[in-house]
C-alpha cells in the first residue's frame, strides 16, 4: 500500500487548479466532519434553551415588526410595493438575515473553532462548510415562516415558489464569497467583524429589504449598482410571484461568484496556517 | 553557537531490511514574534507574501526570534524520538510543525503515511452534550467517519471505563474522565507517524499504565515523535532523543540516557535549599571526599566507587542531641534511599563544632544525578532541627544505561 506523502514547507503551490482541487477533495473526505460539527453546534444550542428556534427567526421578525408599525401608523410614508406591506417587509429581513449570516458564518465557524485549529490538523474546509449547514437550518425554519406569511396575507401560491430556495442558494453563495476573503483577516483583527457588522446596517438601507426601490433619484443608481439588490428583488419576486426585474444581473453577480468562491477558498486554505501561527496558545 | 555533538543522519541509501523513513526533516526553523500588535502586522504581510508563493528568504524582522533553529533528523518506522528540553525550548512549535499546523519558515518536512497527534485530547468536545455524542464530535476531528465510529463505539467507552457516565454531559465530568473519554477515541487511531505531546500526564496511574500499554502495542508499526518533561517515561519509550535548548538542537542521537543526564544537568542548581531551621544546629561543610572528577561543579563517581561524604556542622544550642537522616533522592525526586550506619557513642564536640564523614562501601546506584536530603532530628518522635533540601548532589557513572535507580551487582552461577 503506497502511503500518502505530505510535505510542509516555506514555500507555496501556488497552482490554483491544484488547490482548488485540493480543497474540494477535502471538503468531500470531511463531510461527515462538517456534518458532526453542525449537528453538535445545532443541539448543543437547543439544548440550553427554552425559547429554542424561536432565536432563529427573531431579529428579521421584530425589524420586520418595526418596519410594519413605522408604516401603518404612517410615520414614514413608503411607496407601494405591490404585494400586502408585511410580506414585503418581512420577506426582505428575511433575505438580508440570510445574506449576512453567510458573510459572518465562515469568520464565526472558523474562530468558535480556535481552540482545535492551534491541536489538531483536520481539514479546515469542513468549518465553511458546517456553518453552510447550520446558515441552512436556521433559514429553513424562516422561509417556512415566511410562507405562512404569504399565504396568511392572501399573496397566494405561485409555481415560481418552487424555484425560492434555488434564490436563497445565490444568496449563501454571494454571502460565503465575501465572507471567505474576509475570514482571514478577520481572525487577526476584531475590527473586521466590527466594521462588516456597522457596515452592513447602511448597507441595508441602499438595499430594497423595508422599501422598495424608487422610480428615480441618487438611491436608485445606488440600488442598481449594490449586488445585494439582485438577490434579494430576484428572491422575493419569486416568492410572491412576479417576473423577477434584474435576472440578468442576478446571474452576473452568480457567475463572478462562482470563480471568486474557488479563489476565496484557495486563499482560505493558504491563509489558515499562517493565521494559527498567530493564535497559537 | 548551536552543536550537534552526535547527529546520526542516516544515508539515504538504506538496506531494504531497515524500516523505511517516515519523517524526515531538513534544516526547520520557525520564528516567533515576541509582541502581539507587530505579530498581528506580521501575520498580515505573510498574508500577503502567502498569495505571492513565499519564495523569499526569510530573515528575523524586528521583535522576532527563532523559536525553532535548524533542526533535522530522520524517523523510521518502528522508532520513537523523545524531544526534551526546558520549558519555551521550541519543542510544541516543533511537533505543531510537524502536525502541519503552522508552516516553517526555513527547511522542510517530508511525512509519509496517516499522521496521528496527541496534543489535546477531547477536542471539539461540547460541554453540554453527552460523552457518547462526544465520542462523535471527537472522532470526526480526528478523521474517523460515522461507519469506524459506529464499530469501535463500545471498545472505546470500555477503554475510557465510562460506561455509567457515557450518557451524562461532558461538562459532568471529572478532568480526568474527560482526559480517558479522549484518549480512548485517539487510541482507535492507527496511525504511522504518532506525534505526542505532554498530554498523558493527566489521568490517574491506572490509566497512565494503560495509556503505555497501547502505545507500546503500536511503536512496533508506528514512528513516534514523543515530548515530555517526564524522563523516565522518555527513557522508557523512546529509543533516540532531541535536546532542545532556544530553538536549537544542543544534543541529538540513539544515546537517550545521554541526553537525559545533559538535561538534568541543566538544571543542576547546586543550591541547597533549607526548609526548616529551628536555630539548634547549622551545616558548615558538606563535600564528597572519595576522589572523584569534578564536572561543572558536579562531583562524579564511577559505579562500585566508595561514596564518603564529609560534615562538619555547628551546634548552635548545648543541650542539642542531634540525629542524622541522610536521604538519597533520584532526579526525579523520588526518595530512593536512606543511609543507615550505628550510632556513634561520644560525639566528639570541639569549639561546638561536630565533624564527621560517612562511607559507604561499593555504591550501586545505577547511572544519573542524585541529590542528598537531610534531616537532623531529636528524640524518639524524630522532631526536626533542621532539614535541608538537596544537601549535595552527585552523579554515578556506568556506561549501563537503565531506568531503575539501582544496579546490583548479582553473581551467575551454573548449576548444571
Amino acid at each position: 500500500m503506497a502511503l500518502e506523502t505530505k510535505v510542509y514547507q516555506k514555500e507555496n503551490n501556488l497552482r490554483i487548479g491544484r488547490l482548488v482541487r485540493e480543497s474540494l477533495t477535502d471538503m468531500y473526505a470531511s463531510r461527515f466532519l462538517a456534518r458532526q460539527l453542525a449537528v453538535r453546534d445545532i443541539s448543543a444550542q437547543y439544548r440550553q434553551s427554552y425559547l429554542g428556534i424561536v432565536w432563529a427567526f427573531i431579529t428579521p421578525l421584530t425589524t420586520a415588526v418595526v418596519w410594519i408599525f413605522l408604516n401603518k401608523s404612517g410615520t414614514i410614508q413608503l411607496t407601494d410595493t405591490g404585494i400586502p406591506y408585511p410580506v414585503f417587509a418581512f420577506s426582505g429581513t428575511l433575505l438580508w438575515s440570510i445574506l449576512t449570516e453567510s458573510i459572518n458564518s465562515p469568520r464565526t465557524s472558523t474562530n468558535a473553532a480556535q481552540g482545535i485549529l492551534t491541536k489538531i490538523n483536520f481539514p479546515k474546509e469542513a468549518l465553511i462548510i458546517s456553518g453552510i449547514y447550520k446558515l441552512l437550518f436556521n433559514s429553513a425554519i424562516k422561509v417556512v415562516l415566511l410562507i405562512g406569511f404569504i399565504f396568511l396575507f392572501g399573496v397566494g401560491y405561485h409555481h415560481t415558489l418552487w424555484l425560492f430556495p434555488l434564490a436563497l442558494f445565490g444568496a449563501i453563495l454571494l454571502g460565503t464569497t465575501i465572507g471567505l476573503f474576509l475570514t482571514p483577516i478577520g481572525m487577526l483583527y476584531n475590527d473586521v467583524g466590527k466594521i462588516i457588522g456597522f457596515g452592513l446596517q447602511f448597507v441595508m438601507y441602499i438595499t430594497p429589504v423595508v422599501y422598495a426601490m424608487p422610480k428615480e433619484g441618487l438611491m436608485k443608481v445606488l440600488m442598481e449598482l449594490n449586488p445585494f439588490t439582485p438577490v434579494i428583488l430576484t428572491a422575493r419576486d419569486l416568492a410572491v410571484g412576479f417576473t423577477p426585474q434584474y435576472l440578468t444581473y442576478y446571474f452576473i453577480v452568480l457567475a463572478a461568484c462562482v470563480p471568486l468562491l474557488f479563489l476565496g477558498l484557495v486563499f482560505y486554505r493558504i491563509s489558515i496556517p499562517i493565521i494559527v501561527e498567530r493564535l497559537s496558545a | 553557537m548551536i552543536a550537534k555533538t552526535m547527529d546520526t543522519l542516516q544515508p539515504t541509501n538504506t538496506p531494504t531490511s531497515e524500516p523505511e523513513v517516515l519523517v524526515k526533516v531538513e534544516g526547520l526553523s520557525k520564528k516567533f514574534c515576541k509582541d502581539l500588535k507587530t505579530s498581528l502586522w506580521y501575520g498580515m504581510k505573510d498574508l500577503a507574501s502567502g498569495l505571492r508563493g513565499n519564495k523569499a528568504e526569510r530573515e528575523l524582522r524586528p521583535k522576532e526570534f527563532w523559536a525553532v533553529r535548524d533542526i533535522s533528523f530522520e524517523l523510521r518506522r518502528g522508532e520513537c524520538l523523545g524531544l526534551i528540553g526546558h520549558n519555551g525550548a521550541g519543542k510544541s512549535t516543533l511537533l505543531k510543525m510537524l502536525n502541519g499546523l503552522i508552516n516553517p519558515d526555513a527547511g522542510k518536512i517530508t511525512i509519509k503515511g496517516r499522521v496521528g497527534a496527541l496534543i489535546e485530547l477531547g477536542a471539539g468536545f461540547s460541554p453540554i452534550l453527552s460523552g457518547r455524542e462526544n465520542i462523535y464530535n471527537n472522532g470526526a476531528i480526528l478523521g474517523f467517519t460515522r461507519k469506524e465510529i459506529d464499530a469501535k463505539l463500545e471498545e472505546i467507552i470500555a477503554f475510557a471505563e465510562l460506561e455509567e457516565f457515557i450518557d451524562m454531559p461532558v461538562q459532568n465530568y471529572s478532568s480526568g474522565m474527560k482526559v480517558r473519554l479522549g484518549f480512548a477515541v485517539a487510541a482507535q487511531m492507527e496511525p504511522d507517524v504518532l506525534i505526542i505531546d505532554e498530554v498523558l500526564a493527566v489521568g490517574d496511574l491506572g490509566f497512565v499504565l494503560k495509556c503505555f500499554k497501547r502505545i507500546d502495542a503500536i511503536l512496533p508499526n508506528t514512528a513516534i515523535v514523543f515530548v515530555s518533561h517526564n524522563m523516565p517515561m522518555v527513557s522508557r519509550i523512546c529509543n533516540r532523543a532531541i535536546l532542545m535548548e532556544k530553538g536549537g538542537s544542543i544534543k541529538q542521537g540513539e544515546d537517550v540516557s545521554g541526553a537525559i543526564d545533559t538535561y538534568y544537568g541543566r538544571f543542576a542548581n547546586n543550591e541547597m535549599n533549607v526548609v526548616f531551621d529551628d536555630g539548634s544546629i547549622d551545616l558548615k561543610v558538606i563535600q564528597i571526599i572519595t576522589p572523584y572528577h569534578n564536572e561543572n561543579g558536579l562531583p562524579q563517581l564511577h559505579w562500585g566507587d566508595n561514596l564518603e561524604i564529609y560534615f562538619e556542622w555547628l551546634i548552635k544550642k548545648e543541650d542539642t542531641s542531634p540525629q542524622f537522616s541522610i536521604i538519597l533522592f533520584d532526579k526525579e525526586q523520588r526518595p530512593i534511599a536512606i543511609l543507615d550506619w550505628k550510632k556513634t557513642s561520644g560525639i566528639d564536640r570541639k569549639n561546638k563544632l561536630l565533624r564527621f564523614s560517612l562511607i559507604h562501601k561499593n555504591i550501586q546506584l545505577s547511572r544519573g544525578i542524585y541529590s542528598i536530603n537531610i534531616l537532623v532530628s531529636f528524640g524518639n518522635t524524630r522532631a526536626p532541627y533542621l532539614r535541608i533540601n538537596n544537601a549535595l548532589s552527585f552523579q554515578i557513572l556506568q556506561e549501563e544505561e537503565i531506568w531503575p535507580p539501582f544496579l546490583l551487582k548479582t553473581e551467575f552461577n551454573n548449576k548444571d
